[in-house]
């Protein structure tokens, strides 16, 4: 076993690069049954999220809540917990945040921004909390609970946007933020906005917690054995509820982006899976905030490249949500690669 | 007040019940195969997808709706066979997979619906499979008017649950796919083979959530819409705990949800929000989990991938 664990390095590098190309080659199988070049889509698909500032800032736009939701279910993983309730979570956030916009007026921005972002955080971690205390107190598992929370979710902030906090528009959303409570723009016409900081210093903090506290100690400890942290007396309870919290909160945040960065309002069902999505980020990233930064770039790549291949080759943009299914499959079955590098074998 | 009593056990909304349960029963009963064999599947809501879309492309390339629903159950059964090789063979978390699958799903449907319809949103209507009326018992006041005039899918719905009751309880098959998922190394060491007794129940979980699919595109509606099975996928996860692994908690289950979702409709005329009433199957899920419904206890292994010793 010690040989295996010496070579992990390399392994983590290695099968999300593996998992990607193969995803890409199956993507082209795809591409070639509309009778398109797959290199030619890939390249077009790239040229628009790489080839330009304006189109690598849409791609950090895109990417921004994916590096949110990504670190929320990775801080989650690192506590031996499956956070598949971060949709939920960052429609819960979301509303907390667009409630603090749009309801306060006459506050300076420099309370007000700082005050709809700790809701959209506050909002998130209690509604992953839920599942966390079930888990902690009565054992039942965190998977099925936080997918009914999901939907739960879905319909009560449905509710909220239709009936009591309704907009003037015919759309199903929140009256708009206060401008006040909204984030500053980076790059007009581009939507990226310092929201890009916030995740970046997100990944430092949860850096920062994971490996160099006490907490962070702990959660891992409860991660890779409970028993044996419970053993060690670490309150494995406590312990993972507060990572549940935590890893909710940052949920939040990817929720907080949509509304004080991207469009303003809370729109009913805005979010285009960035929960389901942040579980692929987390994996290929490897659950390390560097790994999920870059994987949530890509993701966020592929996402503004997608309408210009739309646009300019005979590639429906559904490709890309094909591409991140298949990607998540691959890192998912890393086994898969075993014949060709050292997997460490999955307890 | 009467009123209320009135809708409650109107015979319609008896009737819808038994026809938003059906989609549900197919996939629960799928759920129960997997999960019973000790392989979570979060993939059903993806492959309930898929299911409406082959029910669809097969019905309008060949004119036959039940062509179409076989072509359902054969996508069904191989999104099924994916999720096993994963995590069976690749010992992927069963979760992950599972999310992939509903991802997946959710671009492949879109991407063949453009590339064969030419349209987005919706397609073309195709056949469909009609509702058929038995001869006597539609004749009998109350019952009739629920039961005797379904479609045919209704009533194989409930078949299903039947045999799968038989077979999963009565039958040496059944017990040895219990033990799989409760005890692996045990039901190896007396010689059962647990990988392909996860196949088998993994792959025929794929064909039924593909049936519960079809029931929605080809035979409620007559034409596939984007992300149409809308989250049932998940209230079947939630009627298989809901009904405690077993078919006919499931179908019990499956009813109840089906009921919430016929009354929704008229509970908002009488002034209560529709949304309020489709969070229902989701809360007493989490209820029922909690043990305030009598505990319900998952199968030991499920979630486990086996790793065969020596």
């Amino acid at each position: 076993m010690l040989d295996r664990v010496k070579k992990v390095p390399v392994h983590v590098i290695i099968a999300p690069i593996l998992a990607v190309i193969l995803a890409l080659i199956v993507g082209s199988a795809f591409v070639l049954t509309v009778g398109e070049n797959p290199l030619h889509a890939y390249k077009v698909l790239f040229q628009e999220s790489f080839g330009s500032m304006r189109g690598f800032a849409t791609t950090l736009q895109r990417a921004t809540p994916l590096m949110f939701t990504g670190l929320a279910v990775a801080f989650a993983y690192r506590a031996g917990l499956f956070n598949i309730g971060a949709e939920g979570q960052v429609y819960i956030g979301a509303f907390a945040a667009a409630w603090v916009g749009f309801t306060f007026s006459n506050l300076p921005k420099l309370i007000h921004l700082p005050l709809a972002i700790v809701a959209g955080m506050l909002g998130g971690a209690i509604w992953a909390a839920v599942p966390g205390i079930l888990k902690a107190k009565l054992g039942i598992h965190e998977v099925i609970n936080s997918i009914m929370m999901n939907y739960i979710a879905y319909f009560l902030t449905d509710w909220l946007v239709l009936g009591p906090f309704a907009g003037s528009s015919w759309i199903p959303e929140s009256p708009r933020v206060k401008a006040s409570a909204t984030l500053t723009r980076l790059m007009p016409p581009t939507r990226l906005t310092t929201a890009i900081y916030i995740a970046l210093a997100a990944g430092l903090i949860v850096y920062l917690i994971l490996w160099k506290t006490k907490l962070g100690y702990e959660i891992r400890a409860v991660g890779l054995n409970p028993t044996a942290a419970e053993y060690g007396g670490i309150s494995v309870a406590k312990t993972m509820v507060i990572a549940m919290a935590i890893s909710g909160a940052l949920a939040g945040l990817a929720g907080m982006e949509q509304v004080l960065g991207l469009n303003n309002r809370f729109i009913q069902r805005f979010s285009p899976d960035l929960g389901f999505m942040g579980i692929a980020v987390a994996l290929l990233g490897k659950n390390h905030p560097v790994g999920i930064v870059l994987a949530a770039i890509l993701f966020g790549a592929l996402q503004t490249g997608a309408a210009a291949m739309d646009r300019l080759t005979a590639v429906p943009r559904e490709l890309i949500t094909i591409l991140q299914g298949v990607i998540i499959f691959f890192v998912a079955a890393e086994y898969l690669f075993s014949r060709f590098i050292k997997v460490k074998g999955e307890a | 007040m009467w009123d209320i009593i009135k809708l409650l056990l109107n015979t319609t909304v008896f009737a819808a019940t038994l026809r938003m349960a059906t989609p549900l029963m197919f996939t629960a009963i799928g759920g129960i195969y997997s999960e019973r064999s000790g392989v979570v599947n979060i993939g059903l809501e993806g492959m309930m997808l898929i299911g409406a879309f082959a029910a669809v492309a097969v019905s309008y390339f060949t004119g036959s709706a039940w062509l179409g629903f076989l072509g359902a159950i054969l996508a069904g059964a191989l999104m099924g066979f994916i999720h096993g090789v994963a995590s069976i063979k690749y010992r992927a978390n069963q979760v992950v997979s599972g999310t992939a699958i509903n991802i997946f799903a959710g671009g492949l449907t879109v991407y063949l619906q453009r590339l064969i319809f030419n349209m987005a949103g919706v397609s073309p209507a195709v056949p469909r499979i009609n509702d058929v009326t038995i001869p006597l018992i539609s004749k009998i006041p109350w019952i009739g008017p629920i039961i005797g005039k379904q479609n045919p899918l209704v009533y194989l719905a409930l078949l299903t649950v039947v045999i799968s009751h038989i077979v999963i309880f009565k039958t040496v098959w059944g017990l040895r796919l219990r033990s799989v998922g409760e005890h692996p190394r045990a039901a190896d060491s007396v010689g059962i083979n647990v990988y392909k007794t996860r196949y088998v129940a993994v792959t025929i979980s794929g064909a039924l959530a593909g049936a519960g699919g079809a029931y929605l595109s080809i035979a409620h509606l007559s034409r596939f819409v984007e992300g149409m099975t809308a989250g049932r996928g998940f209230i079947a996860l939630a009627a298989v705990i809901f009904g405690k692994w077993n078919p006919l908690g499931a179908l019990g289950a499956s009813l109840f949800f089906g009921y919430a979702d016929a009354l929704q409709m008229r509970l908002q005329e009488i002034g209560i929000p529709t949304q309020l009433v489709q969070m229902l199957p989701y809360i007493l899920t989490m209820i029922a989990l909690a043990g305030f419904i009598g505990r319900a206890v998952a199968p030991k292994a499920s979630g486990e991938p086996y790793v065969k010793e020596g």
